[in-house]
């Protein structure tokens, strides 16, 4: 398996760490109500099909990277930094 | 106070010379990483422009007169053999000149030595001279840089010195050792 770092080029997943869904980029605001830290911290859905998640290339440039890959036929569509989403509506509280 | 002494890196461990390779330590200079701060990207460039360089690109160095920059992650880059006049206020800069063991393998066979060590391709077309990766030596953290066409600058962590030194031994003996065989 490879995955492309936006800045490194297709590198072997030996480089990087897993660390789990893209939700985790996402905090909930500050006074979040609780059912809201219960959905960022517990509940995930486990989809047959597209997926994304947080991969760091820790063996390289240090960059966090989300993952857009598919859980049926393995194959990874895209790739990006973290940096470059748009910061979402919610959660970073200072931005 | 104890009495202290100055000893490098690789001190007692290079040069070797294997099979037509040379692995040695590259001479102590002064290294400072380059982290701009936030929206100051262009400072730094002007900054270094001013040095006789360039902010690098991922993957690539800028040489001047005066010194190199390797690319060395996101947003981070490491300012060598110059100092960093002009940077402060604008970049984060860390004192690193004793955290890493420096060393080149220069040679023919300098490409088939790192592929028994490295999961790059690292031959002349996809990694030309004055080329930077961030990637491994076996299992370390290193920074790889192209400074001649049949020559690479390795760095991995100072603590690592020894390791390095024996895993890049390892792969040279073995490389001179199916040559003589054939």
């Amino acid at each position: 398996m490879r995955i492309n770092c936006p800045l490194c080029g297709t590198r072997d997943r030996r480089e990087f760490t897993y660390y789990g869904d893209a939700i985790y980029a996402d905090r909930p605001a500050d006074g979040a109500p609780a059912e809201a830290w219960d959905d960022y911290l517990h509940l995930r859905d486990n989809p047959a099909g597209e997926t994304r998640d947080l991969w760091y290339h820790e063996m390289g440039c240090s960059s966090w990277i989300e993952v857009t890959r598919n859980t049926v036929t393995h194959e990874i569509s895209a790739t990006r930094l973290l940096t470059d989403r748009k910061a979402p509506a919610k959660g970073r509280g200072k931005a | 106070m104890p009495s202290l002494f100055e000893k490098t890196p690789c001190e007692g461990l290079l040069p070797l010379a294997i099979g037509g390779m040379t692995l040695t330590e590259i001479a102590a200079e002064r290294i400072t990483s380059v982290a701009p701060f936030a929206g100051k990207d262009r400072a730094v460039g002007a900054a270094l422009k001013a040095l006789g360089l360039g902010w690098p690109k991922p993957g690539q160095s800028v040489a001047g007169k005066g010194g190199r920059i390797l690319w060395t992650g996101r947003g981070q880059a490491f300012l060598i053999g110059a100092d960093p006049e002009g940077l402060a206020g604008i970049a984060a800069l860390t004192d690193q000149s004793d955290g890493w063991a420096r060393i080149e393998l220069s040679g023919a066979d300098v490409e088939a030595v790192l592929a028994r060590l490295v999961p790059l391709d690292l031959g002349a077309a996809a990694f030309p001279k004055g080329s930077v990766a961030r990637s491994s030596l076996g299992h370390m953290m290193m920074v790889l840089h192209r400074s001649e066409d049949r020559a690479f600058e390795i760095m991995v962590f100072r603590s690592m010195a020894a390791t390095a030194v024996h895993e890049l031994h390892a792969a040279m003996t073995a490389l001179a050792a199916r040559a003589a065989a054939r």
